[in-house]
This record gives structure tokens, C-alpha cells and sequence, in this order.
């Protein structure tokens, strides 16, 4: 059996769709934010497998910005996580609910 | 095999020199930026209230090479490298880079924005107890982002570009660490931010799939007229959704109210005006110059996002009772009249681009002004209430007059500018008879009447009603606030009894692709 660069495209997709159910479906801020992680991750395998696929390397660049910027994601989110946190122990998205209309 | 290996090694790699004047915007408020991190870590409390007008000053000075490129407009379109002396500007990162008369408009009008919103922020930041330093530096960095979008004609760059406009104003939305409002506007914002990336992403990586190459004009290349395929309708949705949760369009909207109502007030300004602008761009960008074949595919997605997000928005606008909840959800209104010439730009794409980036210069001025007169309000009322602001003609008919102004503007009544914004939008939607184009202009026109009235009943509060707590003393409005008002009031006047002003600029604006 060969694993052709279709395998990954169709893992991509499952990843990408586990992440966006598990962002809409889990409450708490912290899972989420791991969710969004997966749908990145996700992109990241589609990306390097066109470019293994098209034989062109911009696919393979494109990983390495999407890496440094996911960091600096969780960097800003984490410190965002950690003052609602800081706040309200154990709040899911549910309870903050102060703005709403 | 051996020969051309020996050619390789003896062609001397030739390095192209850059072209300092095309990029100086950039590195000038880059060089700013840090400039101004360095001068507060190093004198901490002696100099935090130069700050601000120092950041100012950086984006004043770094608007210079932007007007110097415009005058020089002969080399123009310009790249990063100079390839040939001769052969004035293209090439370039292979054209991920280029300066055009659009992409400087818009690197004026976010300068400009920028500049507003610093002195709306000034008094804000430094009576609120907060750190106020980390505020301009960070607003800096959001405002690079946005230049750099405007010029990016790359799937990267522009990705790039927009994590650069978004994560800082994450950080900012926040800001007020110890309000509950505050943590949950920066949380939701950053979790559908960061959501809206990764389906913008994966959009990319579909169209990257497809065109073998992040250029967008290799994309328009790659790509038939008319070509459809599934994997090519399912990359241009899913990053016309990413951009929609940018731009605020209803249904990805959902963001917004909270956001802005709980963020501190100068920052849902800078939100509402120079953050969605830029999402504008970067839509613009992709669509106009990476999709000009799939136009069977983008006009229905997009005509039904401008349908339902004006109507939506103008609709939830009518209820609210918070002013800053109702002009969130104007801003998402006017989101779907920005959106409408993009759904019809098969063939004109230049006049639709002109549209809309008219439309986004209008737009800034009368919302930041909007704005504007709703923080110098809060420092006397202390509250967004709608019912807050009656009786205010007594106490500050100045304010009451600039608002008036503001308001008739946003509602598109002549003379003062927002009429000219929709005129322009609704030029482009008759243009060619189009059935999809005319339906959509009368929407847009039911919707302008129903925003008439929640716009029209904010200005009856004013100027009719009693203040509800017969508190009549005058509102100090500090230089700052009045100087903020005092520009946003002459731009949107000027912008409307002199539509030539902004047309000379907005006419001639075209993306131009880069090769």
C-alpha cells in the first residue's frame, strides 16, 4: 500500500474538522485554545504536503510562519486565559457572560 | 552536468539593491516603534508622559515618505528591490511587495486613523491606573501590520500582516486586567480571532494547493475562467469566511458587540475603523487581484454576506440602548454596504476597489469622530447609555453640533460625507444593469433608511431631551480629545461638500498584482 500525499490531505482534513468541532462544542477557554492549536496544526500538515506534492518549496516556508505566529498566539492567549482566570477561577465561556445584547 | 555546476558556482550572485524609498514607511515606524520601547524601559516613569506624543510624532513623520511616493507617482508601481535602474519598480520578492497608488492611500488613512486614535487614547489611558506605555508601543505594532497588509500581494505576507494587526489588539483588548468586562472582551475576541486564522489558514493552504504558489497573481494565473472544481470553491469560502470574522460580517460577527463594548473605548475606535480597514484590504487584495476568474464563485458568497450583514446589523442596531453597543453594530452594518461593490466586481474591479476604499476613508473619519465625542461624553456622564446623552445641547452645544455632524453623516444624509461613500457604492451596483447588483442596491437603500432612525434618535436625545439627572455642568474637554474632534469634523464636512478631495485620491486607486 502507498501512501500517497492524498493520505495526508485526508488526515489534514479530519485534524482540521476535530479541531473546529472540539473549538464550538468545549466550554472551557483553555481547550479551546488547544482546539485552535489542532486547526493549525492541521494546516500546517496540508501545507507541507502540497509542497511535497507540487515539488515547490513556498508550501514549506509557509509552515515556518505559521509556526512563529501560533506562538505568539499562545503567548497573548495564555496571559488572556490566565487573567480571566486570575479573576474567576474556573470559569468556562458560559459564565462570562457580562456583555451580552 | 559538471559544466553547469561550474557555472553556478562562478555566476556571482547579484544582489539587487532595495528601493529605501518604497519600504520607508515601514521601517520608519518600525525603527519608531522600538525607538519608543527603548526610550521608556530606559527612563521608566521620567518620560511616560511623552509617550504618546512621541508614538504620534512617529506615525506624523513616517506619513512623510508616504506623500513623497505619492508626488513622485511616475515610478509607481514600486517594488522592494530596484531589479534595473532603468526599468523603474516591478519584480520585487517576485511581487509579494508593491507599492501602488492603493496601497498608499490606505497607508495615509491608516496613519492618519492612528494618529486620532492616539489622542482619543491620551487621557483615557493615563487616568485609567493602567500602564499606558505598553498601550502606544503595542497600537505601533498593530499599525505596521496594517501598512505592510496594504502592500502584500502574498498568501504569507498577508497572513503575516494580519496576525500583526490582530494579536496585539488581543493584548488591548484586555487592557483593564482587573474589569471583568475587559477580560471577557479580550477573551472572546482572541478565541474567534485565532479561530477566524485557522479557517483563513487552511482556506490558503487549499488555494496554495491548487496555484502551486502563494502569489496571488500566480493564483489568478493558475486558475481558469469559470474553472470549478470542489477544492478550489472550498479554499476561496473558507478564506472569504476568515476574512469575514475580520471585517465583522454577520454571520461571523458575533465578536464584535462584546468586544467593543468591553475593550477600553479609544481601542474599540481603533477596532471599528483601522482594524476592520484592514481586513477590508486584505480581502481586497485576495479577491480582486488572486481571483479575478472565480468571479461565479466569489460574487454569490460575498452578495449574500453584504445582504444579510447590513440588514442584520442595521436590525440588532435598532434595540440597543449602550451607544457604543449601537455604534458596533453600525460598524457591522457598514460592513455590508463595503461589502456590496465586491460582489459585483466581475469587469470593474477597479472602479469597485475605488468604492470600497473610498467608502473606508469616509467610514474612518465619521466613526473615529463618533467616537470621539462618545469618550469626551463618558469623562462627565460616566456611561455609554443612550439616555445618558439627553440634554446634552444644554450643556456642550459644540459637542452636540460635531455629533449631529457625525451622525448625519453615518446615516448617508448630504452634505457631509457619508452620502458620497454610498453614492459611490451604489454607482458601482447599477453599473452594467445587473440584476444581482440592483437588488442588492435596494437593499442597501431600505437598510440606509432603517439606520436613519437609530442615527436620527441618538441626535433627538441630544438636542431635545432633559438630561436625566438635571446635571447641566459644562463637559472640560482636554486639547487632545478636542483636536481629535476638531480633524474627524473637517475631514467628514470636507469629505462631503468636496467629494473631489477624496475622489482625485480614490480614483486612480488600483491593486496592481506585481509579477
Amino acid at each position: 500500500m502507498i501512501v500517497t500525499e492524498s493520505w495526508y490531505l485526508i488526515v489534514s482534513a479530519l485534524l482540521f474538522a476535530i479541531g473546529a468541532t472540539g473549538l464550538l462544542v468545549r466550554r472551557n477557554p483553555l481547550v479551546m485554545f488547544m482546539c485552535v492549536e489542532l486547526m493549525l496544526n492541521a494546516v500546517n500538515i496540508s501545507f507541507v504536503a502540497f509542497s511535497t506534492a507540487l515539488q515547490d518549496l513556498a508550501g514549506q516556508t509557509a509552515v515556518f510562519f505559521v509556526l512563529v505566529v501560533a506562538a505568539a498566539e499562545v503567548v497573548v492567549g495564555l496571559s488572556i486565559v490566565v487573567a480571566v482566570m486570575r479573576r474567576r477561577p474556573s470559569a468556562t465561556v458560559d459564565d462570562l457572560a457580562e456583555l451580552k445584547g | 552536468m559538471s559544466g553547469t555546476f561550474v557555472t553556478l558556482v562562478a555566476a556571482e550572485i547579484e544582489r539587487p539593491s532595495i528601493d529605501w524609498h518604497a519600504i520607508a514607511p515601514e521601517l520608519i515606524l518600525l525603527g519608531g516603534g522600538a525607538l519608543v520601547t527603548v526610550i521608556d524601559l530606559i527612563w521608566l516613569e521620567r518620560v511616560r508622559k511623552l509617550i504618546p506624543t512621541l508614538t504620534s510624532l512617529v506615525f506624523l513623520v513616517a506619513l512623510i515618505p508616504v506623500i513623497t511616493l505619492w508626488a513622485d507617482g511616475s515610478g509607481l508601481p514600486r517594488g522592494l528591490w530596484i531589479i534595473d535602474e532603468n526599468v523603474p519598480a516591478t519584480g520585487v520578492w517576485e511581487g509579494a511587495f508593491v507599492v501602488d497608488n492603493y496601497s498608499l492611500v490606505l497607508k495615509g488613512l491608516f496613519l492618519l486613523s492612528a494618529y486620532v486614535i492616539v489622542l482619543l487614547s491620551t487621557n483615557y489611558m493615563s487616568e485609567g491606573d493602567y500602564y499606558d506605555s505598553e498601550y502606544y508601543q503595542l497600537i505601533a505594532a498593530s499599525v505596521l501590520g496594517m501598512l505592510v497588509m496594504s502592500s502584500s500581494r502574498d498568501l504569507i505576507s498577508i497572513f503575516v500582516a494580519l496576525e500583526l494587526v490582530s494579536i496585539p489588539a488581543y493584548l488591548m483588548a484586555a487592557w483593564r486586567k482587573r474589569d471583568l468586562k475587559s477580560n471577557e472582551a479580550g477573551l472572546k475576541y482572541m478565541l474567534m480571532g485565532v479561530f477566524a486564522s485557522a479557517i483563513l489558514l487552511y482556506g490558503m493552504s487549499l488555494l496554495y494547493g491548487i496555484a502551486g504558489s502563494t502569489l496571488l497573481s500566480d493564483i489568478a494565473a493558475a486558475i481558469d475562467i469559470g474553472e470549478s472544481r470542489p477544492v478550489i470553491t472550498l479554499g476561496i469560502v473558507f478564506t472569504i469566511i476568515g476574512f469575514g470574522f475580520k471585517v465583522s460580517a454577520v454571520p461571523f460577527h458575533t465578536w464584535a458587540p462584546d468586544t467593543y463594548e468591553g475593550a477600553p473605548t479609544p481601542l474599540t475606535a481603533f477596532l471599528a475603523v483601522a482594524s476592520k480597514a484592514a481586513g477590508f484590504v486584505a480581502l481586497i487584495n485576495v479577491v480582486i487581484v488572486a481571483l479575478p476568474t472565480q468571479a461565479n464563485v466569489v460574487e454569490p458568497f460575498i452578495w449574500v454576506l453584504a445582504a444579510i450583514t447590513m440588514t442584520v446589523g442595521n436590525l440588532i442596531a435598532l434595540r440597543q440602548t449602550n451607544l457604543v453597543r449601537m455604534l458596533a453594530y453600525s460598524g457591522v452594518a457598514q460592513a455590508g454596504y463595503m461589502l456590496a461593490p465586491l460582489a459585483v466586481y466581475d469587469g470593474i474591479s477597479d472602479r469597485a476597489t475605488s468604492a470600497v476604499v473610498t467608502y473606508l476613508v469616509i467610514y474612518a473619519a465619521m466613526n473615529l469622530g463618533a467616537f470621539a465625542v462618545v469618550i469626551i461624553a463618558a469623562r462627565k456622564t460616566r456611561s455609554a447609555e443612550l439616555s445618558s446623552y439627553g440634554g446634552m445641547f444644554n450643556y456642550a452645544p459644540g459637542l452636540t453640533l460635531a455629533m449631529t455632524i457625525f451622525l448625519f453623516s453615518l446615516a448617508g444624509i448630504p452634505p457631509v460625507g457619508g452620502w458620497w461613500a454610498k453614492f459611490e457604492v451604489f454607482r458601482v451596483l447599477t453599473e452594467g444593469n445587473r440584476t444581482s447588483g440592483i437588488a442588492l442596491a435596494v437593499i442597501a437603500a431600505v437598510n440606509s433608511v432603517i439606520a436613519a432612525f437609530y442615527y436620527l434618535n441618538i441626535a433627538k436625545q441630544m438636542w431635545f431631551l432633559p438630561s436625566p439627572d438635571g446635571d447641566n455642568s459644562r463637559i472640560a474637554i482636554p486639547p487632545a480629545l478636542l483636536a481629535a474632534v476638531g480633524l474627524t469634523v473637517a475631514a467628514t464636512i470636507v469629505s462631503g461638500v468636496l467629494p473631489g478631495v477624496v475622489s482625485d485620491m480614490t480614483d486612480f486607486v488600483n491593486v496592481a498584482a506585481g509579477q
